[in-house]
This record gives C-alpha cells, sequence and structure tokens, in this order.
C-alpha cells in the first residue's frame, strides 16, 4: 500500500447472470482527497460502490484498508461502517420523523439507556463545528434535504469514517445547497478524510475534486489528475469516443420551416394551480422549442404541471391552436395533444413493475379507452419500433422497467409519449441523473422532433443545456415569472443575471 | 381538517352499524311514556343479538311478545354478542333506574361489579338461559336449559333404537359452547361405555350446513360405513342430510340411517313428521313465561326458591311427532 | 437446470406446486382418494362423487372471489375482509324477493333471475360503498372494509326481519347442487362461466393493465391520463358483482341461509388464494389463473384434511402453516439463500462429474 492511501481495491471482478460488472477493476484513494468516480449508467460505479460498502460480495479481487495489515472481508453494510467506510445516498437513508439527534445516534448507543441531554449537546457540538445548521432537537423532516444530507454526513463522521462516499448527492439541491455542500467536503478533506464523489455533474467535478477514476464497461480506463484532463477529454473517456462539439447542436437546417411555422399551438392566460406558483402567461409555436429556467424551487416544474393539469388549476384560461379548452385533469391534456415527461422518474414516471412493452404502450392505450385495448402483434410492433428507434438498451420488451438503467428508463418514458403523437411535449428535466452519451442523444432527438413540427418545452438544471436545444427561455423566481429571453440575449450571463434579479430586469419582473 | 371531517363521518358510519346490530328502537317500548304510567314495571333486557341462531331469534321474539305494556312492563332491550357491550347495557340500565334485570350473558365471566352495584341500587337480577359464575346472592332467579339432560335425553333415545352396532357420526358445534359440551358429553360417555357404539368421526361443523356436509362428504367417498348421524344442531344435520341425498343414502325412520338433530326448527320438524330425520331434542327458548311468573312472585314479596330453574325440554321421535307439536313448539 | 430455473420463476408456480405435493401426498397415503362413482342421487338424478367433484364443488365459490378479490388486491394493495358478510347481505336480499313478506311461500314470490339481479345490485352498491371510502377517501381497504364486516350480517338479518325464510321450489336447489341429468355439480359451471367472463374482461378491456398500473404507481397512472380512484372503486363494484354470485350458490346449497355462518371466514380462504397464487399483496401485477388455481388448492387442502380426519377446528391451524410457508418462501432472504443453495449443488455436481 502506498504511503498516503487510506483505501485499495485491486482486481476487483464482480458478475451477475448474464452480465460481467466489474472486470479487475483497481481503484485508490489518499488521505485528505476527494476524489471523482465516473462512467456512464452501466459503467460500473454503482457495483464498485456495493462492494466496497458490503453490499454485494466480490468474486476476487482484495480491498486494502490503512492500518490494517492483510486485506480485509467486507460481507456487510456493517462491516463496512466497523471499518470506517460511511455512504451517503442520494435519496436520504435517515428516518425523517426522528430529531437531527436521534438521526445522528441511531443504531449507535450502547445498552438501553439513553442519555438524552448528552445526546442532544454532543449533535450540536458536532453540527457547529461542520457549520451545518441544524439544530440537534429539530426534527429531521423540517429540514431541507440539503441539510439532512448534511446530517447524514455529520453522522459518518461522527462515526470516525475514514473514507466517505457520497452517491449523486447533488441530484436535487440547489446551487446554494450545492455550495455549502461543497464547504462541507472541503472541511472533511483537511481533516484528512478521503472522499468519494459520485457524480454526474461535470461542473462539479471540477469544482470541488481532486482525482478523477473513469470506469467504462466495467473495466477501468484510468486515473487521472484533475489538472490533466481537460472536461473534452474526461467526456471522451466516459464514452470511449470523440466528441462533436456539443454546441454545435443547434443548427439552422433543423428549424422548422412549415407554413404553419409563426401558428401558436398553445397559449395560457394568468395561469395559476395550488402548487403556489403566481398566475402566468405562457405561449408555444408550432416547432419552437422553448424552456423554462430558474432554480430548483423557483415554479418552473410547476408551470408545466398546470399547463398539463398535473396540478390542480385554479385559475386562467388554455388556448389551444386559438381555441379555448378546459385542462381539469392530465386525460384532457392528452387528449389536446399535449405529453409530459414528468421530473422525477420514480415516482411519476414509471411504472416500475410492468414490462418496457406496458410502459411504452400506456399513454397511447389510456388515449385509444378503456374498451379497446391494443392486440399483443400491436403492442410489440409498438415497443420493438420504439426500442428500436431510442436505442433502449433491455433484455427484451418482457423485462420490468425497473431492472433497467436510469438513461433507459428515461428513453422507455419518452417512447410512451412519443407514441401517443403529441403536437406539443413537455420534458422535464428529462437528462436529471443520465449519462452524458444519452443526454446529448436525447437532446438532437428534441431538435429533430422540433424540425419536424413538433413545439417543445425543455426544462433542465443545466444552462447549458438548455442554451443548446432552446430558441426561447422563460425565467422563473420565487415562483414568479421574471422575465423572457431570446435571440442574442441567450447567454449564460444574461441567464444569470436575470435569475438572480439583476437591475435592467427589474421592468420584466 | 379534512382528516378530522373524515374521521367524524367513520364514527357516525360505525354508530349507525352497531345502533343496526344493536338496540333496535323498534323493540323499546318504556321510556317516559312508561313512567308516566306508573303502574308499569321497569325491566332492562340484555340479550344476545338475535341473528346468531333460530334459537335466539325465537327466544328474543317470546320476550318481545312477553314484555309489552300491555303485560304491565315498560321494557328496554339491549343486544349485543359481547361481554364488555353488554356490561356497558347493564350500567345504563341501572342508571336509568330499572327495576329488573333481565340477562343473558355472553361470557360466564366479569360480572361481579355491576351485578353488586344492581344490589346496592336495589336491582333485582334474574338471569335467563344462560349462567354466569358469579355468587348466587347477586340474583334472584336462574333460568337456564339444562344442555347435559338434552344430550341424556338424546342419548337415551338413541339407546332404546336398540341397534345391532352404533356407527355414529358425530358433528359438534363450536367447540366449548355450552350447548356443544353437554350434547358431546352425553355421547362420548355412551360410546365409552357400550362395546358396540363407535364414532366413525366426531368433528366440529361450527354449527354450519356447509361444512358438516362436506365432512359426511368425505366419509362417503372413503367408503366407510355408518347408521346414525348426531348432529348438534338442525343445521349441521341438514347439511349431513344434503350429504346423503347426493350419495342416495337412504335416511329416516326404518331407513339405513338415523338423523338427530337439536334446537326443533319448524322446518326441522317437518322433516320429522315427513319421516326423513329421525329426533330432533328441544332447547327451550321460551323463558319469557316463567321469568313473568317469578317478577310476579316477586312483586308480591315472594322469595324465589330453589333459585336455578331448569326448563322443561322434549326430544321429539319422528314416530310420535304431531302437527300439534310442530306448530307448538318449532321455533 | 436453466429450464428448472425458468419453471420455478413463473407466478403460477407457487399454487402448482402446492397442488402437486398435495396430489402425491393423497397418492401415497391413500389412493383411493381419487376414486370418482358415478350414481343417482335420491331424486333419481344422476351424479359423479367423489373427492375431487367435492374440491370442484366446494372450492367454486372461493375460486369466484379469488377473482374479485384478485382485482381489489392489484389496484388498492389492500384486501376486502368483508366479503363473507356481503355474501350473508346479498344471499339474503335473493331470499328476500323470492319470498316475498312470507318466509315459507310455496311458489316463488319472483323469478329467480330478477331476485339475483336485484341481490347483485345490492351486492355491487355494499361493493361501491367499500369503493369509495377506499378510493376516494383513502382509507386502507382492511379498516374501511372492517365497517362492512362488522354490521354486514346484521344487515342481512334485518332484510328478512331476523327470519330464516327456507324455498320449497326445487329449480331453485339446481344452482349449489345438480342440473336433473348433469352428473356434476353446477357451481363449477357458474365458476367456469365467471372465469370465462373475467379471462374475455380482460381480454377485451384494459381492465388488466390500468388496475396493475395504478397498483404499482398511482401517481405515475394519473400522469398517463388514468383516473386511479375511479379504477379502485370500479374493482370494489367488480368484486360485489362476485359476491352476488357466490350469494346466489351458497343460499342455493340449503335453500335457505343462516346469517351468522354464512360463508363464514371465507374472506381469509380468498385473501390467501390471492396469495397462494403469488400475487403480492401490497397490490401490482397480478396473475388471476394463479388466484383461481390457489383457490381449488385450498379445498384440496381442506378436503384432504377431512379425508385423513384432522378435527376440523384444526383447519385454520393448518391453513395458518401454509400462509406462514408462503410468506417465508417469498421473503428476498430464504430466496437469496436458496439460489445460494442451488449455485452449491450445481457445483458439487460439476466437481462429482
Amino acid at each position: 500500500m502506498k504511503e498516503k492511501s487510506v483505501l485499495e481495491m485491486r482486481n476487483i471482478h464482480k458478475s451477475f447472470p448474464g452480465v460481467k460488472a466489474l472486470q479487475g477493476v483497481d481503484f485508490s484513494l489518499c488521505e485528505g482527497e476527494i476524489h471523482a468516480l465516473m462512467g456512464e449508467n452501466g459503467a460500473g460505479k454503482s457495483t464498485l460502490i456495493k462492494v466496497l460498502t458490503g453490499v454485494y460480495e466480490k468474486d476476487e479481487g482484495q480491498i486494502w484498508l490503512k492500518g490494517i495489515d492483510k486485506a480485509v472481508a467486507i460481507r456487510s453494510p456493517q462491516d463496512a461502517q466497523r471499518l470506517g467506510i460511511s455512504t451517503v445516498y442520494q435519496e436520504i437513508t435517515l428516518c425523517p420523523n426522528l430529531s437531527v439527534a436521534e438521526n445522528m445516534y441511531i443504531g449507535r448507543t450502547k445498552g438501553l439507556g439513553q442519555n438524552w441531554k448528552k445526546m442532544n449537546a454532543d449533535a450540536n457540538r458536532i453540527l457547529r463545528s461542520l457549520d451545518i445548521p441544524a439544530r440537534a432537537d429539530q426534527q429531521l423532516s423540517s429540514c431541507s434535504i440539503a441539510i439532512q444530507q448534511m446530517v447524514a454526513i455529520a453522522r459518518a463522521v461522527d462515526m470516525d469514517c475514514k473514507v466517505l462516499i457520497l452517491d449523486e448527492p447533488t441530484s436535487s439541491l440547489d446551487e446554494q445547497e450545492v455550495a455549502k455542500l461543497f464547504g462541507l467536503m472541503r472541511d472533511l478533506k483537511a481533516r484528512g478524510v478521503g472522499i468519494i464523489f459520485v457524480t454526474h455533474f461535470l461542473d462539479q467535478v471540477y469544482e470541488v475534486c481532486d482525482k478523477i477514476t473513469v470506469l467504462r464497461d466495467g473495466k477501468l480506463v484510468g486515473e487521472y489528475e484533475i489538472k490533466d484532463l481537460p472536461r473534452v477529454q474526461l467526456v471522451s473517456k466516459m464514452l470511449g469516443k470523440e466528441l462533436d462539439d456539443m454546441s454545435e447542436i443547434r443548427s439552422e437546417s433543423q428549424v422548422y420551416h412549415g407554413k404553419d411555422a409563426d401558428s401558436v399551438v398553445l397559449e395560457a392566460e394568468g395561469l395559476q394551480s395550488d402548487a403556489g406558483i403566481k398566475p402566468f402567461d405562457f405561449h408555444i409555436r408550432k416547432g419552437e422549442v422553448n424552456g423554462f429556467t430558474g432554480l430548483l424551487g423557483s415554479g418552473r416544474s410547476e408551470c408545466v404541471r398546470a399547463i398539463f393539469g398535473a396540478d390542480r388549476v385554479i385559475g386562467g384560461t388554455v388556448k389551444k391552436n386559438g381555441k379555448t379548452v378546459k385542462i381539469a385533469k392530465p386525460i384532457d391534456a392528452m387528449k389536446n395533444g399535449i405529453a409530459y415527461l414528468p421530473e422525477d422518474r420514480k415516482v411519476d414516471g414509471i411504472v416500475g413493475d410492468l414490462s418496457v412493452r406496458e410502459n411504452i404502450i400506456l399513454a397511447l392505450q389510456v388515449l385509444k379507452g378503456f374498451f379497446r385495448p391494443f392486440s399483443k402483434a400491436e403492442a410489440n410492433k409498438f415497443a420493438d419500433e420504439y426500442i428500436k428507434l431510442l436505442e433502449i438498451k433491455t433484455a427484451s420488451a418482457d423485462t420490468p422497467i425497473k431492472s433497467l438503467s436510469g438513461g433507459n428508463q428515461q428513453k422507455v418514458i419518452l417512447a410512451r409519449w412519443l407514441l401517443a403523437h403529441p403536437e406539443y411535449l413537455i420534458l422535464d428535466e428529462p437528462t436529471r441523473g443520465i449519462d452524458v452519451g444519452t443526454k446529448i442523444e436525447i437532446q438532437k432527438l428534441v431538435l429533430k422532433l422540433a424540425s419536424e413540427g413538433m413545439s417543445v418545452t425543455f426544462i433542465s438544471s443545466e444552462t447549458d443545456e438548455m442554451l443548446r436545444t432552446c430558441s426561447r427561455l422563460i425565467v422563473m423566481r420565487d415562483r414568479k415569472v421574471v422575465g423572457e429571453l431570446s435571440g442574442d440575449d441567450l447567454t449564460q450571463n444574461k441567464i444569470m443575471n436575470t435569475i438572480a434579479g439583476g437591475e435592467e430586469n427589474n421592468a420584466d419582473a | 381538517m379534512k382528516k378530522k371531517v373524515l374521521g367524524l363521518l367513520l364514527t357516525v358510519a360505525m354508530v349507525a352499524g352497531m345502533t343496526a346490530c344493536g338496540s333496535e328502537p323498534a323493540a323499546s317500548t318504556g321510556g317516559d311514556a312508561g313512567n308516566q304510567g306508573g303502574e308499569l314495571i321497569k325491566v332492562g333486557i340484555i340479550n344476545n343479538d338475535s341473528n346468531e341462531s333460530g334459537y335466539r331469534t325465537a327466544n328474543n321474539k317470546d320476550l318481545q311478545n312477553m314484555f309489552t305494556e300491555e303485560n304491565g312492563y315498560a321494557a328496554s332491550f339491549a343486544y349485543s354478542n359481547m361481554n364488555d357491550e353488554q356490561i356497558n347495557a347493564a350500567q345504563k340500565f341501572i342508571q336509568d333506574g330499572v327495576e329488573y334485570l333481565l340477562l343473558s350473558a355472553a361470557d360466564t365471566a366479569g360480572w361481579d361489579t355491576v351485578l353488586k352495584d344492581a344490589q346496592t341500587e336495589g336491582v333485582k337480577v334474574i338471569l335467563f338461559d344462560r349462567v354466569i359464575d358469579a355468587d348466587s346472592s347477586l340474583y334472584e332467579a336462574s333460568i337456564v336449559s339444562d344442555m347435559d339432560k338434552e344430550g341424556e335425553t338424546a342419548v337415551t333415545w338413541l339407546t332404546n333404537q336398540n341397534l345391532s352396532e352404533y356407527n355414529i357420526i358425530h358433528l359438534q358445534g363450536v367447540i366449548g359452547n355450552a350447548a356443544q359440551k353437554g350434547r358431546s358429553g352425553a355421547l362420548n360417555a355412551a360410546v365409552e361405555a357400550n362395546d358396540n357404539w363407535n364414532l366413525v368421526t366426531q368433528q366440529t361443523a361450527n354449527w354450519s350446513a356447509e361444512e358438516a356436509q362436506q365432512i359426511v362428504q368425505s366419509i362417503i367417498d372413503s367408503g366407510e360405513s355408518f347408521n346414525v348421524i348426531y348432529a348438534e344442531n338442525d343445521d349441521m344435520a341438514k347439511g349431513a342430510v344434503a350429504a346423503l341425498d347426493k350419495a342416495n343414502i337412504s335416511h329416516g325412520v326404518g331407513k339405513d340411517v338415523i338423523i338427530m338433530g337439536f334446537d326443533c326448527n319448524t322446518w326441522a320438524l317437518q322433516e320429522l313428521l315427513n319421516k326423513n330425520w329421525n329426533y330432533d331434542g328441544q332447547c327451550n327458548p321460551y323463558q319469557a313465561s316463567k321469568i313473568h311468573e317469578i317478577i310476579q312472585k316477586l312483586e308480591k314479596g315472594e322469595t324465589i326458591s330453589p333459585k336455578v330453574i331448569i326448563m322443561e325440554e322434549k326430544g321429539f321421535d319422528a314416530n310420535e311427532i304431531t302437527q300439534d307439536d310442530i306448530d307448538k313448539y318449532g321455533i | 437446470m436453466q429450464m428448472l430455473k425458468k419453471i420455478t420463476k413463473q407466478q403460477i408456480f407457487i399454487p402448482v406446486a402446492a397442488l402437486l405435493i398435495l396430489a402425491v401426498f393423497n397418492l401415497i397415503a391413500d389412493p383411493s382418494f381419487y376414486k370418482i362413482t358415478f350414481g343417482y342421487n335420491s331424486a333419481g338424478n344422476p351424479v359423479m362423487t367423489g373427492n375431487l367433484i367435492t374440491i370442484l364443488d366446494s372450492g367454486s365459490e372461493l375460486a369466484i372471489l379469488a377473482i374479485g378479490m384478485t382485482l381489489v388486491t392489484a389496484a388498492c394493495g389492500g384486501q376486502d375482509i368483508s366479503v363473507g358478510a356481503a355474501v350473508a347481505i346479498s344471499g339474503s336480499m335473493l331470499l328476500r324477493v323470492l319470498c316475498g313478506s312470507n318466509t315459507r311461500p310455496e311458489t316463488l314470490q319472483a323469478p329467480i333471475i330478477v331476485a339475483f339481479l336485484v341481490s347483485c345490485v345490492v351486492a355491487m352498491f355494499f361493493g361501491a360503498f367499500n369503493g369509495v371510502l377506499v378510493a376516494y377517501f383513502k382509507i386502507q381497504p382492511m379498516v374501511a372494509t372492517l365497517i362492512l364486516f362488522t354490521a354486514g350480517r346484521s344487515i342481512a338479518a334485518w332484510i328478512n326481519n331476523n327470519e330464516l325464510p327456507v324455498i320449497s321450489e326445487p329449480s331453485f336447489g339446481y344452482y349449489g347442487g345438480y342440473i336433473p341429468g348433469i352428473p356434476i355439480p353446477t357451481p363449477f359451471f357458474i365458476a367456469v362461466i365467471c372465469i370465462i367472463v373475467a379471462v374475455l374482461l380482460l381480454k377485451f378491456t384494459n381492465l388488466g393493465l390500468y388496475t396493475q398500473a395504478v397498483g404499482i404507481n398511482e401517481s405515475s397512472s394519473r400522469l398517463n391520463g388514468l383516473n386511479p380512484a375511479f379504477i379502485k372503486f370500479l374493482t370494489f363494484v367488480l368484486l360485489g358483482l362476485c359476491v352476488a354470485v357466490v350469494g346466489l350458490i351458497k343460499v342455493s346449497r340449503f335453500s335457505t341461509i343462516n346469517y351468522s355462518v354464512i360463508a363464514k371466514d371465507i374472506e381469509m380462504d380468498a385473501i390467501l388464494a390471492v396469495a397462494l397464487g403469488g400475487n403480492a399483496l401490497s397490490g401490482g401485477k397480478f396473475n388471476l389463473a394463479a388466484s383461481i388455481l390457489g383457490a381449488y388448492v385450498i379445498q384440496f387442502l381442506t378436503t384432504t384434511l377431512y379425508k385423513v380426519k384432522v378435527q376440523s377446528d384444526a383447519l385454520p391451524a393448518y391453513k395458518a402453516v401454509v400462509v406462514i410457508l408462503l410468506v417465508v418462501m417469498s421473503a428476498p432472504i430464504v430466496r437469496q439463500w436458496l439460489a445460494g443453495l442451488g449455485k452449491k449443488l450445481k457445483k458439487q455436481v460439476k466437481e462429482a462429474v
């Protein structure tokens, strides 16, 4: 073992029936280092993490830890915890209805007695030392997701962890929260904790990490110092091919040129839902791609949900091709040719236990009606067609969707709505938690659909993605539309200014 | 807020449900009107749910017909198969100042406190139909069926048939029930005592015709021979007969299999009259007139001795039953 | 080996395996279990008797209820525990219409079909009552149906003023007995008809897809244009229809009713049938054939226990053992262990070869 290493994994192999998930992967982590683990979906990141935390048992290979002079056996998450390996997952795994302090000490107290006063005092001390804005006696669910995550980290720190694994911790955080989390990570780094950081956000990797290990198809591509690996290089290493210049996706040739190119497909006036957004106006033209942008929680999802009838609409009118329509629930919107790919794929998108085929045909089937089911042959035809079109990686159309990777699940949901042939497609964070390759595919697809005359609203947390796809952006702040940008105004700076509320934009608000 | 309204709604629904199966408003005469009459004797009657069985229905009807204003009573009724609900009802009756508390208890235990309260308040307690585990000083009288005797009467009748061999299918009621204990006890004793008495099977069919049918069907399918079906109520006898009919096994007077039932449902006695069954043992539900007698005596200041009064119960033989019997004893 | 794995993965494997175990047990214990005799009943009609016929006969009510219970389970992720009480209500209603005000009528006061349709409406109404509580008031199914479970038998008794009506018309007995000239019990045919209707319903409507989608992910179903509340409601109404059919068979068996014991504990058997069919009681995907087979397997078990003369008050205990086995077998930890065991065996076999 190298002198400064806290962890070394050597020649790790792990197979599942039909899949070689890890093939001879090495990974090492030093004290006081933030180390990004990168790779597309299916590259083997999660498997490697799960081997390390004892969720899976490795088939072959060795794991060495600092201070132990032989390879360690990690057979359960408890083993891992005892050895000083802690994990904080994307989904919070704490108990929301217990207090912060209880969450920090649950399962770690000896005996039945519990000195509550001391526990709270200890918890407060740790929270303060890590600069986490939470009180020990506060109920966990009253904290924001970011704070909850930090509490989970504080728990790990207090358990004297030497290796901290952060698995997609930033997916549900806004930028300020991310900044806070990074502060905490740097603080821990200074204390000598080794941190493994798994994320999809390239910006974040370059902001906070020291080293990057890239995996692809279950194999190690390499370990790099951050300064030696420019972004484009990183992406190409992850994908295993050289990239087109991504900013060039949008080109003039892909704009819709139909005769009705200027006609307004959908128009909303004073629309308001019970999800707490201020009344807003909205319109979209044929073949146009526009987008809602703003910080997380600014109300961009709530706007499109109101358009689709997903939340209860309490005011305003909607016109479809000039005619007033009433959209009270999703089926009304669907009948009017509107499709909505929801933000939270797991909760609102997939129907987990159903097959890929059933998930693909669901929306069209509902549109067709209760008494007119598709025949098996029809359903198969649709499924096969879209599996091929979107290159969905699945063993068969019969596979339950929940066993697909995140990106492929998203493609299935996309297929579902494309199959319904909507005039107007709303995509709410279609690329979240998806590998870079699929992201670009989806962006290209959106532009292609628009060039064929479909109107698309695209929402993403990544502004550069929005800039590449949208020709008009509606900017939101505090549940209110505060501006609209198009043409030459579509630049990172302008967007940031509008979101932040610079002076020149006050007139718009 | 929504939840509270919902909870309220549910409570209302529950209460509505309880009252539907609890005290039937139609049955409770009495109340204020009765008090003004002055002459009326206030009684509180606690009985088991009348949909429990045909027996209970008859028992309840008998009480309702007896304790009317015409007969000089202001009666309130409460029905439940649950002891604690019955105890609550008793407490309420005592508070309402009834003079007599008539009680058919769901369980034998747990009545001491409330009966002592009754005694202090001067409420006289009369038990009917079911005995309880309480000191006999706590009640004035107890009018019950002697289940052991019912069983003995039936077994004596069976002995008198003088069969050369008794191969018996014994269909029991819900195990642990007083009626089951009494009716099973006598038969078990006879089987023990006589070498030519055999139990082909002894199973509980839980008072249910359907379970009885399945049990007998399974015996027939396995090819075992039997010549007596001793069912502890009429429903189970009926189920057994359905199985016999299906297999074309003759039953009744002078036929292959003797059918015995209990409770004297009208339709069962009809089967006796048609000679399809052989015997039906009575479990007399008509305690009301006895209770009435006792109350009259108590009103005159007499004491009841002995305290335990056993109802007279008959056993009917298919050869002797008449239409009059059916009209008189059928429930 | 691969083949074996494929078979054991099928959902219907569980009830089939249970059936095979029972069948083999009986074959070893006493092969005469399978004897079927052809004879005439006391009315002179041809009948077939034997344990297998008894199973087909008595298991039919359960099979019919299992259809409805499976749908409710799939869509609502919970079970209706009031079906026994609801059977009492619909049976009581049926008799009420047939008897009119007289409890021992010489002739029927209404055609049987009319009475049956009325009882269907009543049973569907009570199903709808449960459905509203579950779907629109969002009460847990077990809790919501507890109301009818408690009050149902009293309502049934109230419908007939606590009287016990008896029908003397012999043709009324056909539905729970035999149609003259046909030696197979009628309930079996009724069950077959119900199964065919259910299969057609699943084939020619989207009932299956919708109930499963709602059961798996309600929020996602709503965003795909479904109305989850209505679909849940619908399953309860359909269960009500199944209840009405069972009510007809039950009261027809003895041409009378006993409010307190008719269809007693049948809800537990119906739920057990669904579980035995390998369906998740928490809702979602279902396999109707497996549920129906599960129902007959339960009856097979009951008949077997009667045959070996197990004290019938101990029957629930045996069923409990089956439930425990089922639950344990389907627990992920046991499955993993079994899979590991399989692997080890395979290895040993390989080494031995």
